[in-house]
């Protein structure tokens, strides 16, 4: 479970000028198991409350508890990375090892668990995002959303309870991307892994549980997507766009078509228009 | 055309010395170049021809790709053993007046410019069978192991060996990238082929600047991407793939000090 309790951060805190408010008095409490998505454009402060999340920052104000653990507490910080793994957007980036298998070993190797255990993690987690058979491959070898994928697994051989993904598919092409969303489900749903994925896709946000929309360093929207993206208006006014599906529902819906306005995906915006137009949805 | 290249230079293989334990291996190298340094007679060199010759019959590596190693160091091969042969003093066998000039070949000189020529190149012969025989990682990881006794002097060994594999890790994203910057900077004009020597070196430029500011991002990021996953440096890591030693490894050591003990044998109580 995460918590954060009037969290602020700044930039160069202390000096008057240059300080560089980002966060400000956030209050977000994120349940054990559910699938968060954090919305808002450049700026918004998401990224930099995800990195909050591991304590990669610490809070300039207020707290965070991950699990219970307050990340201001330095003897902590391990066993919190540990808990709340961290994707980042930049596949190349994030990797350290020349092999696919020894880049998943690697987090356990830091955690000093021993080499037969590391072997059956290894295992256990490519099987999972279905990397298996690339274990012996050079990840230069490998396409964007097959290096995230490996990225996921090296995470997870952590153990870890909660997953942050910042952006992980902002550099991916579309197949890679819903690769990469598709792990991320299953390890909600099968893992009860509690997922935090940070987007500015509104298609992957309409996947989660609940949708945090962040602007100016405040949570500006929050609820399940259906309520939050019924708000078109202002989703608007906060530079995103709702999904496809949802603006065209919202544009028919004004245009006086009795249509329900919080449709989310291709499926039931057929069904509803199906339904409008008499047919049998076939 | 960057994406070509080869870290190192390894054979992939299925050969004694293939499956030999890396930092082991590492070892007998060693003593494989302190033999060669000490021997001096003809005797101790035709044994040590016999078991250099063994050695790569054994490895399965093609005499070519040897060769191959040689040919960065031959005109320093030639350049030292003509010094030699020139510049010794001692019996002479020719003599000649050059421009006022005198030319010696002495006979000290031809031997000890034959010696020289003939430990440069199995110098070269035995560390190449090494890096043709093992892979980069195994390398690294070999080495690491080595140096572990060193941490006592503060020898950061663990450290050393991280940063040889990233290097290793990130040679096809850097050449990758520079296969880009060179694109853009070509499509704006940029001319990387023609002129001198000087000229294309100042050409470069547009390219290393970009290429290194990536550099500098990417280690951010990465350094970032590390500390997620706990990494602390070397303290209390453990590895997944462990280097045991075998007992085809003991083996293979045995043998190995035999034949030095006999070339040795030879150096010091065969007279010739």
């Amino acid at each position: 479970m995460i918590e954060t309790k009037n969290l602020s951060h700044s930039y160069r805190a202390g000096s008057a000028e240059q300080e560089k408010k980002v966060l400000k008095g956030l209050n977000l409490k994120i349940e054990k198991g559910s699938f968060t998505a954090v919305l808002g454009r450049n700026g918004s402060g998401k990224s930099t409350l995800a990195k909050h999340f591991n304590a990669m920052l610490l809070p300039t104000g207020g707290k965070v508890y991950i699990n219970g653990m307050d990340t201001l507490d330095e003897k902590s910080v391990f066993d919190i990375r540990r808990t709340a793994g961290m994707v980042f957007q930049n596949p190349d980036n994030q990797m350290v090892a020349a092999i696919v298998e020894d880049e998943v070993a690697f987090a356990p190797e830091n955690l000093g668990v021993e080499p037969k255990e590391i072997r059956s993690r290894v295992r256990e987690c490519l099987e999972t995002v279905n990397m298996t058979k690339y274990a012996e491959t050079a990840p230069s070898k490998l396409s964007g959303g097959q290096k995230q994928r490996v990225a996921i697994a090296a995470v997870l051989a952590m153990k870890p309870e909660i997953l942050i993904l910042d952006e992980p598919t902002a550099m991916l092409d579309p197949m890679g991307r819903s690769e990469v969303i598709k792990t991320v489900k299953k390890l909600n749903k099968e893992q009860g892994i509690t997922v935090v994925l940070i987007t500015h896709y509104m298609e992957e946000a309409a996947a989660a549980d609940r949708v945090v929309v962040m602007d100016g360093g405040s949570i500006a929207l929050d609820g399940t997507p259906k309520q939050v993206f019924s708000n078109v208006e202002m989703i608007k006014a906060l530079g995103l766009d709702v999904p496809q599906v949802t603006l065209l529902a919202y544009e028919l819906n004004k245009a006086g078509i009795d249509i329900a306005a919080d449709v989310l995906t291709v499926d039931e915006c057929f069904t509803e228009l199906a339904g409008l137009l008499g047919g049998n949805g076939k | 055309m960057l994406r070509d290249v080869v870290i190192g230079q390894y054979v992939p293989g299925k050969s004694p010395l293939h499956r030999m334990n890396p930092p082991l291996k590492m070892i007998l190298m060693i003593a494989y170049i302190a033999v060669l340094f000490v021997i001096k007679s003809a005797a101790a060199y035709a044994l040590f021809t016999v078991c250099a010759v063994t050695l790569i019959m054994i490895s399965g590596v093609s005499v070519g790709m040897i060769l191959k190693g040689i040919k960065p160091i031959l005109y320093i091969v030639i350049f030292t053993a003509l010094l030699n042969i020139f510049m010794t003093t001692g019996e002479v066998m020719w003599s000649a007046s050059v421009f006022g000039l005198t030319l010696r070949i002495t006979k000290e000189g031809v031997t000890a410019g034959a010696l020289l020529t003939a430990r440069l190149i199995y110098l070269v012969t035995g560390t190449s069978l090494l890096t043709l025989t093992t892979p980069p990682l195994q390398l690294t990881d070999g080495i690491e192991r080595l140096l572990k006794p060193l941490n006592k002097i503060k020898v950061p060994s663990h450290e050393i060996a991280m940063m040889m594999t990233i290097a290793i890790r990130f040679i096809p994203t850097f050449s990758e990238e520079a296969d880009k910057i060179k694109k853009a900077q070509t499509a704006r004009g940029a001319d990387f082929e023609s002129g001198g020597l000087i000229k294309r070196a100042r050409a470069m430029t547009p390219l290393l600047v970009p290429l290194f500011i990536s550099a500098f991002r990417r280690a951010d990021e990465l350094a970032e991407a590390m500390e997620a996953r706990c990494y602390r440096g070397g303290g209390n890591r453990t590895k997944m793939k462990e280097q045991h030693i075998t007992a085809f490894d003991i083996k293979a050591a045995v043998i190995f000090v035999l034949a030095a003990v006999l070339i040795l044998l030879a150096e010091f109580w065969i007279e010739i």
